[in-house]
């Protein structure tokens, strides 16, 4: 079944581009990564399916539900964690807490205090006087809190130190071995690779690409290193590698193409190191966004 | 309506509630002690009064009123009241939904289960009932300075609860006015300007209307569609200029609804 069914979905703020043209489906239990530079629509797009903004054209289904007529019952299953956290300075985090759970049938303090203690979260400090990691945790807690069935992720590791990190990642990757569907917007390519099973591109406000994670990397290019005296770019040039390099005596460049040509290439050479390396995502997408 | 959200506000007003009640109360009991003062030697002071230019008497409305009665005095200074509640409804009105997307805040609220209608209904509930807290402090702040400074004057029970009863759609036009100007205006980065504009500039339109008579200002400003003075001298309400009043005030809120449901929320930038 279909969490997420975008289809066609536009926005502009005025004149200006929010984004054009997306469409896209999240299937339940997947961890879908969306990419794209600061300003490419990522928030936009979340936003949209929260209805925190309404379309100019197009339209999206949460739970087979319009979200544009079914926002409150759809934002039940919903937990978000939005990019920057803001919360009513006023109040104590275990008050705010309480406050987002009366929100939600049943009772939720016991999964408050499990999340909270993972988080190392301090509940009688006053929101005014938290650092902007621990608001993250705040947020974190406060989107977990009612046992979502689908969770949007926005940017939110900004802030979190790389233990707390590692601990948000594992918190997500139970609750989504439970069945929770997650949508995780980055720009951080390395933590959604870590992840995330499907990822869309966005770019521009519009979709360049979406496709499943592995065969991103598998028709994908090689990234190999060469190290020997007296290597040239010449050395290895053979039909495939691109963006040959030379650095203190080591080669590096791009393949894509049978291996065992390089393989052999490499066979007459006289080295003394050799790496072949995934590319990461980073390396992947450039041409995306160049 | 939610009953959390409207708990949430009507605490988070608290503060604001009892601080205005006080000042209120404060203001009434300080002008009301020097009534029996002003009513034992009201020749001399309707004479003072004379030497005043008449745009001045006109502007603060004394050429209507005589003070050596009970509620010729309480119309005059009730004026000062109603620029408090002007001003702390105002802030309610242009605060209702502009602090929360100002704070960022509005993202937690809006992406809980709750539609916007209850958001709104919520919130308006809330403040209303903030600001029906002032209004009872006022109105028992009022009856105790006339029980206790009346000085032995006779009054028409009447009239005062027709002034009395004036008050709360006063306010409920600040809150409303100011609501839809929030969601008008692109962004209401401050709330104290808007209502302190909106209160003082209305107060000030009055002093005007009552300068130039020929000039039609009442129609623009609350502070004459429910002026005291006239209550007290006709023991009526100014029906034209009062249905004008609760007019503006019924489409501010009709007006209010439309845009807030239809409203994008403005994202962190």
């Amino acid at each position: 079944m279909s969490v997420i069914e975008v289809e066609n979905l536009t926005k502009y703020y005025g004149k200006s581009r929010g984004i054009v043209d997306v469409s896209f489906r999240e299937e339940e239990g997947e961890i879908f990564g969306f990419i794209g530079p600061n300003g490419a629509g990522k928030s936009t797009t979340i936003r949209l399916l929260l209805s925190l903004i309404h379309p100019s054209s197009g339209g999206a289904r949460v739970f087979g539900k319009d979200v544009t007529k079914h926002g409150p019952e759809i934002r039940r299953d919903i937990g978000y964690l939005p990019s920057e956290v803001y919360y009513y300075e006023g109040m104590k985090v275990v008050d705010l807490l309480n406050y987002s759970a009366s929100f939600y049938p049943g009772d939720c303090s016991r999964r408050i205090k499990e999340l909270s203690d993972l988080m190392e979260l301090e509940m009688n400090r006053r929101i005014s006087d938290l650092s902007y990691g621990n608001k993250k945790k705040v947020g974190i807690v406060q989107g977990l809190l009612h046992s979502p069935k689908l969770l949007f992720l926005d940017e939110p590791t900004a802030g979190l130190d790389p233990l707390m990190q590692r601990n948000f990642f594992d918190l997500i990757r139970r609750e989504n071995e439970r069945g929770v569907t997650v949508f995780f917007s980055s720009h951080i390519l390395g933590e959604v690779q870590r992840l995330c099973t499907r990822v869309g591109i966005i770019r521009e406000g519009r979709i360049v690409e979406i496709s499943d994670i592995r065969t991103l990397q598998k028709n994908n290019y090689k990234k190999i290193r060469v190290t020997g005296k007296g290597l040239k770019p010449a050395n290895v040039k053979i039909a495939g590698s691109t963006n040959i390099q030379t650095e203190n005596g080591t080669v590096s460049f791009f393949f894509k193409g049978d291996i065992n040509q390089v393989l052999k290439k490499l066979g007459g050479l006289k080295v003394e190191d050799v790496s072949i390396e995934e590319p990461t995502l980073e390396e992947i997408f450039m041409h995306y966004y160049e | 309506m939610s009953a959390n959200i409207f708990r949430h506000e009507f605490l988070s007003r608290l503060r604001s509630v009892i601080v205005w009640s006080v000042s209120v109360t404060a203001l009434l009991f300080l002008f009301f002690s020097i009534f029996p003062g002003f009513a034992k030697d009201a020749a001399m002071i309707n004479e003072l009064w004379s030497k005043f230019p008449p745009e001045l008497r006109a502007a603060f409305g004394i050429d209507k009123l005589n003070f050596a009665t009970v509620l010729g005095f309480y119309a005059f200074l009730l004026i000062f009241v109603e620029i408090c509640l002007a001003i702390q409804a105002g802030n309610y009105g242009f605060g209702l939904v502009s602090i929360e997307e100002n704070e960022l805040t509005a993202d937690f609220l809006l992406s809980k289960p709750v539609s916007r209608l209850q958001v709104l209904n919520s919130k308006l509930l809330a403040a209303l009932s903030s600001m029906g807290i002032t209004t009872l402090v006022v109105w028992a702040a009022t009856l105790l300075s006339i029980a206790v400074w009346n000085d032995g004057h006779e009054y028409d029970v009447q009239t005062l609860l027709l002034v009395m009863a004036s008050l709360p759609l006063f306010q409920v036009f600040f809150l409303g006015v100011g609501l839809a100007v929030s969601l008008i205006v692109k962004r209401v980065r401050s709330v104290t300007p808007f209502s302190l504009g909106l209160g003082f500039g209305s107060y000030v339109l009055s002093a005007f209307s009552g300068m130039y008579s020929d000039v039609k200002l009442e129609y623009i400003t609350p502070f004459k569609h429910w002026d005291p003075a006239y209550i007290v001298n006709h023991t009526a309400w100014n029906a034209p200029l009062v249905a004008l009043n609760v007019g503006v005030t019924v489409v501010s809120v009709a007006v209010a609804y439309v845009l807030y449901l239809r409203r994008d929320i403005p994202a962190v930038s």
